[in-house]
């Protein structure tokens, strides 16, 4: 016999789940597949693939390229004010997008901060897809750079110690060791700062516009073609999902996968003491 | 060779270690309960942590020094640091991990610590005794001025715990550099090395072979922590059935435990008596010699005859009328006795 409380978590969890799923079937139920698939084709839809992949690629490796020595710094090193430093790099994950997007404006705008210096350096950001991969910069690092630290954190102390004492520098150390130990923790903060990249709407649409083939990315695409082209805008929405659902089995499966256990597949649990 | 010298102070939250040592070829032993710092000297030495203030020097080379501002990094400094967990490398092979130093001669060190069969396996595959060997081929390989080996026997099981002491005392005796090693345990340190400092509270209380600690502890400390007697022999079985130990100055001891080839007999100081005569009871071990010294711990005394260190009760000692350079026999059951491999 179920007691009432099972009975109420079980109703709550079954509501959460349909609640959650059922939008992302209706995105693939309304019109059949073969329709999305040629809707992909549009011009409009690859276009935006081709903005978005461009962005998203250059956008990424820069939040790569500077995330993880930045990580490593955070886990690794202690001094006064590093908390403050840890909080400050988190706030872009609550911060609104809208306010993202009125803050790179504020700075790197015509009459931002940073404008009239790169006025006469004769740059120009905003609505370029500069705009759009500052953007996303700004609003998907933070993701890579928290899981970052945390990823850096979990090598045991004693690893970096010894590869010191083997006679490694702190940079040797950082690439034969702690790198290699982190790797599948990154790549599943780098997937995860890649899934938010790509779906970064708000501050993009701010800073950089929504121009088809120079700023217009995939999400920006749904929204302009939901007047336009409601075929579109689902096919490149059912495309998003898709997408979103590779990150997520890559986020899940990453970390063990790298666990550097290629003669033994059943020692996946970590066995370092401290 | 250059030896290693060091002083020097390093605050800790409830205690300073502070220590000063001059390590010569051999291998010297820290030993002490943990959290005494034994393993922040360690550190210290590696470079690891920085003292407060003092000197390290390898011979002319400083590694340390308060009053110069020298302080020079892990990687510059000659030191194999054997971690207490091994800390092995878990994403490399065993022979990548002892070539991480960059030396080369990684496949003679494969070899000469027996572990060439195991050159392409992860150090998470291994048994504990297997990594120790990996851990040491590992910091030899880098040629260094200096080991330090942080707790080598802790993270074995009770069960291989005398046969890696065994080898690694071998080890340690083929090596011709300072070396020093850490351990919790005096009866591991006594077989592991010549030399012994206890070290309680971050500083060095008294420093012996591990025999003259057991005979002349200078604080009931050190009494309390000095286990049994450990005395070298060669072993082999006798017809009925007990294992004779013949010392290394032709003296034979018997024990119930079983044994063979070089190993170290224990016995405990309480377990022997002293009398002025061979007693005629069930006690098969007798040792006879000059008393060389007699010191006092609380109510009771420590008597050293021979390579015997025992404990009596004050008031025997005063019944008995013992003074130094008199002749007594040390008594004790062959049931009273272990032995433990030493090679």
């Amino acid at each position: 016999m179920k007691r009432p409380f099972d009975v109420f978590l079980a109703v709550a969890a079954g509501l959460m789940l349909a609640f959650l799923l059922l939008p992302l079937l209706a995105l693939f139920l309304r019109v059949p597949p073969g329709t999305l698939l040629s809707q992909l084709g549009s011009d409009v839809a690859r276009d935006a693939l081709l903005v978005s992949l461009k962005t998203s690629a250059i956008a990424h490796a820069f939040i790569l390229g500077i995330g993880t020595p930045a990580a490593y710094l955070l886990a690794t090193r202690r001094f006064p004010g590093r908390d403050l430093l840890v909080t400050l790099t988190e706030l872009p994950l609550v911060l609104p997008p809208a306010v993202a997007g009125i803050a790179l404006l504020a700075a790197f705008g015509r009459a931002g901060l940073l404008g009239g210096t790169l006025e006469t350096a004769g740059i120009t950001i905003p609505f370029t897809q500069a705009a759009v991969v500052l953007a996303v910069i700004f609003v998907a690092s933070p993701f890579y750079v928290r899981l970052g630290i945390a990823a850096f954190e979990s090598v045991d102390q004693s690893f970096l110690e010894a590869s010191r004492t083997l006679g490694a520098s702190s940079r040797r150390t950082f690439l034969r060791v702690a790198l290699p130990l982190a790797a599948g923790e990154l790549s599943a903060g780098s997937a995860l700062a890649f899934a938010r990249g790509l779906g970064e709407f708000g501050a993009t649409i701010m800073f950089a516009g929504s121009l088809q083939g120079r700023t217009q990315t995939l999400p920006l695409a749904i929204y302009a073609e939901l007047d336009l082209n409601f075929d579109v805008a689902l096919a490149v929405g059912a495309f998003l999902v898709l997408v979103s659902i590779s990150v997520l089995l890559a986020v899940k499966f990453l970390p063990s996968w790298t666990r550097f256990t290629s003669t033994s597949l059943f020692a996946g649990a970590p066995s370092r003491s401290s | 060779m250059d030896s290693l010298y060091f002083d020097f102070t390093l605050r800790r939250r409830s205690f300073a270690v502070e220590l000063a040592l001059e390590l010569g070829e051999g291998a010297f032993a820290l030993v002490g309960p943990s959290g005494a710092g034994k393993t922040t000297v360690l550190r210290a030495l590696a470079g690891l942590l920085r003292p407060d203030e003092g000197r390290i020097a390898l011979g002319h080379k400083v590694w340390f020094d308060s009053a110069q501002k020298a302080d020079v990094p892990p990687e510059r400094r000659s030191v194999g640091l054997v971690f207490q967990d091994y800390a092995l490398f878990p994403h490399l092979t065993v022979a990548e991990n002892v070539a991480y130093s960059g030396r080369g001669g990684v496949a003679e060190l494969l070899d000469a610590f027996g572990i060439t069969a195991l050159a392409g396996e992860r150090p998470l595959d291994l048994s504990g005794g297997e990594r120790q060997r990996v851990a040491l081929a590992r910091a030899l390989a880098r040629d260094p001025d200096v080991l330090l080996l942080d707790e080598p026997l802790s993270a074995l099981d009770a069960h291989t715990h005398a046969h890696v002491r065994g080898e690694l005392r071998e080890i340690l005796e083929g090596l011709s550099l300072p070396t020093l090693v850490v351990t919790h345990d005096f009866e591991d340190a006594a077989a592991l090395t010549e030399r012994v400092g206890v070290m309680v509270d971050g500083k060095l209380v008294q420093t012996g072979t591990a025999a003259e600690l057991l005979a002349e502890p200078s604080t009931p400390f050190v009494a309390e922590f000095t286990g049994g007697n450990l005395i070298p022999g060669d072993a082999r079985l006798t017809s009925d059935g007990l294992t004779e130990v013949v010392l290394d100055d032709g003296a034979r001891l018997l024990s119930t435990d079983a044994g063979e080839g070089r190993v170290g007999l224990v016995v405990y100081p309480w377990e022997i008596a002293v009398g002025r005569t061979a007693p005629l009871d069930s006690t098969q071990n007798h040792v006879q010699g000059a008393i060389a010294s007699l010191v006092p711990v609380g109510n009771r005394v420590r008597v050293r005859v021979g390579p015997l260190t025992a404990e009596i009760t004050g008031a025997s000692a005063e019944r008995l009328g013992l003074r130094t350079g008199d002749v007594v026999v040390a008594s004790f059951k062959a049931s009273g006795t272990r032995l433990v491999p030493l090679a």
